[in-house]
């Protein structure tokens, strides 16, 4: 790019607004439940107040008998037409209704169908069910114990043990722990936590039995996906199905999975002929809607004397509830838990995961991470700060002796994966620099000398996003690509369709952007549309931070395939040999005489109005792009908190936050990205969490026990960024939008544990409630 | 999350409002700021047959001093009661507990007579109200009738109000000189139910000794609880800082907290204390002409 040449509008590096936010900040936007079809019924569901019990009678007289109730939907009605199962992403199975038993509170029991939602509701109400109830299990160690009470008895494993998968050198990491000069070794719990997105999940079936197509408007993170999905399970020719995600409000990867409220409405459409609209509630959505985490974990570090490490190893217990409906690709039981080795060069590393079934809810999604990165990232950040501690050297020392240096890129992992760029250094000594590092150190000395509690937490997390290249990554078999369909019409402006589906992370705005560098046309010009069978490229939807490393280069090599034909036309127009044309700041340019030149716009009038004899009309292009590696984002968090040591409440009073996501598209964007995933970080460190008792009630099933944190607890971000360009991606992009959820709740707890270092501690289980400080501060004996 | 059916009126009076509650015996409820309500109707754990909307009831909504009292109207929004110049300079107890109620959005609809009426022990009004020794008037078929607020409170969302009554006002001593007063609670997060939390309300006499002393507690018990001991430990005593401490402590053995969400027992009975004498301290602050 020459110096002097105006960047095109809109193009790579510029913050401009989003184009989304016209009618989101207008209150315009078209989501599932703005949606209304002539004719539509309404469906509301009736859900179990047993974590496992029998049924043993469905009641649907007065239910029946409510103004308005047009049908009843039961187990055994699915059943008959053999729809009262449904598979799952991981090849298991997941009931729609139960026929006879149900497996945890707030399952669905039945669905009642009426001409409007309030008499849904009350048919709901009006249901009575008789249950027999059953012995619950909620403990995953429990559900392993011989004698436990088998949950899923549909299997041929009388057994609540689901899988076991494991990665590494198990003999040789054993071997590097038995030499090793130092090791530690930590339990570590990661709660059940619930996405809570904005939207609740919904959908309105329509099946036209004159026409015999099936239409579905729903909460779906990937239309294509399901379409496919539809048209196998049932048999539906394919072209007669049509997905469409409309606007969405938050996905964070709790609308990738099918849930059984979809199938209800379709199967109610089916039954009565009409488009049946079935949208949750708040208490739906977190009650029953797939979980997230939920992951018990025993990790162990080897290292030498002066703290280089050497092995990790690692045994987890996965509670899955009563089927694994986790979203992960297929190969992947456990998703990408091997970047549990994370910044650091360990030469050996073992890890290994057991699934367990207990009484309740289905999920562990990748709830704004790649698949267990979050898991990953929190293991092995607390793991350095508990190395650190055990050795007396200060964390960020620890760190920094031990980073992957940016010349040992690509870096193969001891788990086996290729990490494509990366200057972990850099990003700490930036963080470190920003929030004085030294200084807050000498501040928490004096602090210490007086009895303060004040604590400083980093984190250097690296990610793994970008699913990913077709030779390891798949769904259901679906190769994990993802596409780009680009239009050039004659007045030069753009039509964009795309196989992703944004949520909110601004899609229509970067993608024109990408499209706006690459042709030479300003993004305002540029329309992007996603989400719509019927309309665009196939493709595997956005979640695990893939949409810029996937569909993002597909626009790329899109724009640049059209720039092929594009400069063709351009050398016609200059009357020159194509070999003599270059795109460049840009225009095509005449080489050697920069000033003759035609411009995309040019070239597209000439596309429909005089193309060169022989070459056909038009000016467009579609990619499918593999992408030949996954990205590693990375960066480093620092987090100071200030500890009430009457109270234990927690403060905290910075929070700088240094990312690396390779180039940045639109950096007014990644900001936002980064923000909410801080606050979504900081909300498992501090506040959320869904429980059980014995008998597996849900405790945080409403937003008055589930703590959301809300603007009052949420500190200043400071974020600033480095730049290490993936090398395998067209525009050097890795991806951002889980970045901040990943790494920041280690910062947040290494923050609390330094803090309380002078009472010998190393590690508290999140969410760190302000009463598990205070029973330490309570318990023990400090040392200032 | 939809409740069942109900009926809607909106009187434009106390009487005719009073005349709906008795119509519906016990089968209607008031309508103020719903921001209690309107949940427990969505979970469909309150079923009114009718709702008596009270918001367009003229003069029910003001802050002022007549009398010997300070007089707060049953539908002032506790948003109100944070902005009210009166309050922060004179009782800024009240000023205290405002800002900590939920958040803004709540503070510009709940009222102050929902909150005190409503028998929730994790409101924040009633443990100040009984700080401060307040009065409750209600206007019911036989008339209007005062309750103080120490009687008023029988057991979570069960208070001495009759179905058919209608809060109207709350009254509350008028301040004297040298007193001072401060409420303060711990929550999980903004707008959730308190930890705990402590009201405190000191009278200082000519010589800087306790003369009347009230401390109430918030969120530890099936209602808020009027600290007795503590205030007994204080009265006559000149307040140093072991004395509110020694005072304090005894909060623990007044509060009869559960376990739950909001953290174990034995935190919150700590927190109890540890709460009471950070308020005492500012209610002295205050009393002194600071704070």
């Amino acid at each position: 790019m020459s110096a002097d040449v105006p960047r095109v509008k809109g193009g790579l590096g510029q913050s401009i607004l989003r184009k989304e936010d016209q009618r989101f900040i207008r209150g315009k936007g078209n989501y599932v439940d703005d949606i209304k079809l002539p004719g539509m019924l309404y469906l509301d569901i009736a859900r179990s107040p047993y974590a496992h019990a029998k049924i043993t009678a469905i009641h649907t007289e007065n239910t029946l008998k409510v103004p308005g109730v047009l049908a009843v939907v039961t187990g055994k009605d699915l059943e008959a037409a053999g729809l009262a199962w449904m598979p799952t992403l991981m090849s298991d199975k997941q009931m729609v209704l139960p026929t006879d038993t149900v497996m945890y509170q707030a399952q669905e029991v039945a669905a009642v169908v009426a001409d409007s939602r309030y008499a849904a509701a009350d048919g709901v109400a009006a249901l009575e069910v008789d249950y027999d109830p059953l012995p619950v299990v909620v403990d995953p160690f429990k559900a392993l114990e011989p004698g436990a009470p088998v949950i899923r008895t549909d299997r041929k494993e009388k057994s609540n043990h689901i899988w076991h998968w494991e990665t590494g050198d198990r003999a040789g990491t054993d071997a590097a722990f038995d030499g090793a000069e130092v090791q530690v070794a930590q339990d570590l719990y990661i709660p059940r936590i619930h996405v809570s997105s904005m939207e609740t999940c919904g959908c309105i079936a329509h099946m036209d039995s004159v026409n015999g197509r099936f239409t579905i408007y729903m909460t779906t993170q990937a239309p294509h996906a399901i379409r496919t999905v539809i048209a196998l399970v049932t048999g539906l020719p394919e072209q007669n199905i049509r997905v469409v995600s409309p606007d969405i409000g938050g996905g964070f990867g709790g609308k990738v999975p099918v849930y059984p409220g979809y199938v209800l409405a379709a199967v109610a459409s089916i039954k009565t002929g009409h488009p049946v609209k079935w949208i949750e509630d708040r208490s739906e959505n977190l009650q029953a809607d797939s979980f997230a985490r939920d992951y018990h974990i025993h990790a162990e570090l080897a290292a030498s004397n002066d703290g280089k490490v050497a092995a990790l190893r690692v045994k987890t217990l996965a509670d899955h509830g009563y089927t694994d409906a986790a979203a992960n690709p297929s190969k992947f039981p456990a998703g990408l838990f091997h970047i549990i080795t994370g910044s650091y060069p360990f030469a050996k590393a073992f890890v290994e995961v057991d699934a367990a079934y207990t009484n309740k809810p289905p999920g562990g999604i990748a709830y704004r991470c790649s698949f267990r990165v979050t898991e990953a990232v929190y293991t092995i950040e607390r793991m350095m700060d508990i190395l650190a501690h055990r050795l007396k050297v200060d964390p960020a020392e620890l760190r920094l002796k031990n980073f992957i240096p940016p010349e040992a890129f690509p870096f193969t992992s001891a788990l086996g994966w290729t990490y494509d760029s990366g200057n972990y250094a850099g990003a700490l000594r930036k963080a470190m620099e920003i929030i004085d590092y030294a200084g807050l150190r000498r501040e928490q000395k004096e602090k210490r000398g007086r009895g303060e509690l004040m604590g400083i937490g980093i984190s250097s997390f690296t990610e793994i996003v970008g699913a990913g290249p077709s030779s390891t990554f798949d769904i259901l078999g679906i190769k994990m690509f993802d596409s780009a369909e680009v239009r050039i019409h004659p007045t030069g402006k753009v039509i964009a369709r795309f196989g992703t589906k944004s949520q909110g992370q601004g899609h229509e705005t970067t993608y024109a952007q990408i499209l706006a560098e690459e042709l030479g046309i300003p993004a305002d010009d540029i329309r992007v549309e996603e989400g719509d069978t019927d309309t665009a490229p196939y493709g595997l939807g956005t979640y695990a931070s893939r949409s810029t490393p996937t569909a993002g280069a597909a626009a790329s090599m899109a724009a640049r395939k059209i720039r092929d034909k594009a400069r063709r036309i351009a050398a016609h127009l200059l009357e020159v040999n194509p070999d003599d044309v270059e795109w460049k700041d840009y225009a095509f340019r005449v080489k050697g005489v920069p000033a003759k030149s035609k411009t995309m716009q040019e070239v597209a009038f000439a596309a429909y109005t005089n193309h060169p004899p022989g070459m056909e009309a038009g000016l467009e292009a579609v990619d499918y792009y593999d992408p030949p590696n996954m990205t590693y984002p990375f960066g480093s968090y620092i987090c100071v908190v200030d500890i009430d040591p009457e109270t234990g409440q927690v403060k905290v009073r910075r929070f700088v936050a240094v990312d690396d996501c390779g180039t940045i598209i639109n950096p007014m964007i990644v900001d936002g990205q980064i923000h909410g995933g801080l606050t979504m970080g900081l909300a498992p460190a501090l506040y959320e969490e869904i429980q059980y008792d014995e008998s597996g009630n849900i405790h945080g099933g409403t937003f008055m026990d589930y703590l959301v944190p809300t603007a009052i607890e949420t500190p200043h971000w400071e974020t600033a960024k480095t730049v290490t360009p993936s090398p395998h991606h067209p525009i050097g992009a890795k991806g951002v939008g889980e970045s901040a959820t990943v790494g920041a709740p280690p910062a947040v707890v290494n923050a609390i544990v330094d803090a309380l270092q002078p009472y010998g501690v190393e590690h508290i289980d999140i969410p760190v409630h302000p009463w598990k400080i205070w029973q330490i501060l309570h318990t023990r004996t400090p040392t200032f | 999350m939809i409740p069942p059916e109900f009926e809607y009126y909106a009187p434009h009076s106390v009487d005719e409002a009073v005349s709906l509650l008795r119509r519906f015996d016990g089968e209607a409820k008031v309508l103020a700021g719903g921001h209690s309500l309107i949940p427990l109707m969505k979970l469909r754990l309150a079923q009114p047959r009718a709702l008596v909307d009270i918001n367009r009831i003229p003069n029910l909504a003001y802050i002022r001093e007549e009398g010997g009292h300070l007089k707060i109207g049953a539908i002032t929004r506790t948003g109100e009661l944070l902005d009210s110049p009166l309050l922060r300079k004179s009782y800024p107890i009240l000023t205290d507990a405002a800002q900590e109620i939920a958040d803004p959005l709540v503070r510009n609809l709940g009222t102050v007579g929902g909150n005190v009426c409503h028998g929730d022990p994790g409101n924040d009004l009633p443990a100040c109200m009984l700080a401060l020794g307040a009065e409750v008037v209600a206007e019911g078929p036989k008339g209007p009738r005062t309750l103080a607020v120490s009687d008023f409170y029988r057991d979570t969302f069960v208070t001495a109000l009759e179905p058919t009554e209608i809060v109207v006002e709350v009254r509350i001593p008028k301040v004297r000189p040298h007193q001072g007063n401060a409420y303060h609670k711990i929550e999980k997060r903004a707008g959730d139910f308190a930890m705990a939390g402590a009201a405190a309300n000191l009278i200082l006499d000519g010589s800087g000794r306790v003369e009347s002393a009230g401390v109430a507690l918030t969120g530890v018990g099936p209602t808020a609880i009027l600290a007795r001991p503590v205030a007994g430990a204080l009265v006559g005593q000149a307040p140093d800082p072991s004395r509110l401490a020694h005072a304090a402590g005894l909060a623990e053995s007044v509060a009869e907290p559960s376990t739950d969400l909001r953290g174990p027992i034995e935190y919150k009975r700590a927190m109890a204390s540890v709460l009471t004498r950070r308020v005492l301290e500012r209610a002295l602050a205050r009393a002194k002409g600071g704070g």
